[in-house]
């Protein structure tokens, strides 16, 4: 096994820590004894592997699937999946899933007082080319009210779920918009200690992906844990 | 070119419209060859109430000790159904339940071995990024010199060591409690 290496930490501030009390949930659910350090062993550095055949040809298109269009403002959403020495991931597993162009998710525990579409579900994946490159298309999600706090209103975002290459490599994220206001107010987004890192989730306008008369363009890069330099044993 | 990692962020409280497809509550199908275990528990928040919206995944190797990933170079055979992956949702208690066959021993540190265990992700609303801990077996005798649990100060290994049910001797019982005197042990790895 000496010929195989670990996957690189998070670096420093680009990762929320459990406990954010501005973040409500957190209180009650964050561990509150210290996580223990251990090496990564075959386990952590091995995980699922979905062939070709995981994802169905039209699941990246969350306007498709049923009997007429989701309300809302059409767009694709695409990037890479990238480790951090800027390496493409092939071949990954991306799960999405979002609130309507009203801001209400299809769920049963969802009780905004916004309307359901009958034309949208709010759940695809697809997988990373061998370049690392996605490209979902679909509708810009609302803006919805929680109960964090007084007058606590979410940002638009798209849920991002990503597998890489192995145990190591699992992320889930949330993807923003650029410019919304209610970000500067988001638990969620300010959990991230380093600005710069929350910025990050922030997507980009893109004209290149934008299709006239059709559909604007986001395109939002994400990257994975990177492997280390050195063998694993230590 | 060195970029940094992408921020974790939490899955929410409708992360099931995102997971749902992909719910594996039996890791092993029928002509996996393996001693068959089914693994219940619940998970409980820092009030000992029941976690009723989150996702757990399972990770694991096959009978011989493999993982079903070209990592794994061990000379070893993986049947073409195991993929060695569960997704599995709480429910209104908080309980969770999964069958799958018990991995054999898998290369540990060094030249170890490691003790037959399962990986565990636990995703929720109120976590910012993923749990992860570990499933050991019972009464099994690579427990004692495994490299990982002897990194658990013995106080608390036992959380990370399922317990026999009482009914059926190959159903298994593995809480998660978030909080308190008798937290689960969660990893950094």
């Amino acid at each position: 096994m000496t010929d195989l290496s670990g996957y690189q930490r998070p670096f420093f501030g680009t990762q929320p820590d459990y406990l954010y009390p501005p973040y409500r949930s957190t209180v009650k659910r964050a561990p509150t004894r210290p996580l223990v350090l251990i090496p990564q062993t075959l386990s952590e550095i091995t995980g699922p592997v979905f062939g070709a055949n995981a994802v169905g040809a039209n699941d990246f298109d969350l306007t498709s699937g049923h009997d007429g269009d989701p309300l809302g403002e059409r767009i694709v959403v695409s990037g890479r999946v990238l480790d951090e020495s800027g390496k493409a991931i092939p071949h990954a597993l991306i799960e999405l899933w979002q609130a309507n162009a009203a801001g209400r998710y299809q769920h049963p525990v969802d009780n905004h007082d916004a309307p359901l579409d009958p034309n949208f579900t709010g759940c695809g994946r697809t997988l990373t080319d061998a370049q690392g490159h996605y490209r979902f298309v679909t509708i810009k999600p609302g803006a919805y009210p929680w109960r964090n706090h007084f007058n606590a209103w979410r940002p638009a975002h798209l849920h991002f779920s990503l597998f890489g290459q192995g145990f190591m490599q699992r992320l889930v994220t949330q993807m923003y918009f650029p410019g919304d206001p209610l970000l500067a107010y988001d638990p969620m987004y300010t959990s991230v200690p380093d600005e710069m890192a929350r910025a990050r989730l922030v997507s980009c306008f893109d004209w290149e992906t934008t299709i006239p008369e059709r559909a604007l363009g986001y395109r939002f890069d994400i990257v994975l844990n990177g492997r280390d330099a050195t063998p694993m044993e230590r | 070119m060195s970029l940094l990692t992408t921020s974790s962020q939490t899955v929410g409280p409708f992360v099931s419209i995102g997971f749902a497809w992909l719910t594996t509550t039996d890791i092993a199908p029928a002509d996996v060859a393996g001693e068959r275990v089914t693994v219940e528990g619940c998970i409980v928040d820092g009030d000992g109430k029941p976690v009723s919206d989150a996702m757990l995944e399972i990770w694991q190797a096959n009978t011989q000790g493999k993982y079903a990933h070209p990592d794994d170079r061990q000379d070893k055979p993986v049947a073409a159904g195991f993929r060695g992956f569960g997704r599995v949702p709480t429910d209104a208690r908080g309980a969770f339940r999964f069958t799958t066959i018990k991995p054999g021993n898998v290369p540990g540190p060094g030249a170890t071995t490691q003790a037959p265990h399962l990986l565990v992700s636990i995703f929720m609303r109120g976590l910012l990024k993923r749990l992860v801990s570990r499933i050991y077996f019972p009464d099994d005798p690579a427990n004692a010199t495994d490299a990982v649990l002897a990194l658990v100060p013995a106080d608390r290994r036992a959380t990370l060591i399922a317990k026999q049910a009482s009914a059926n001797a190959s159903t298994l019982t593995w809480n998660v409690i978030l909080q308190g005197a008798d937290e689960t042990v969660f990893f950094d790895c």
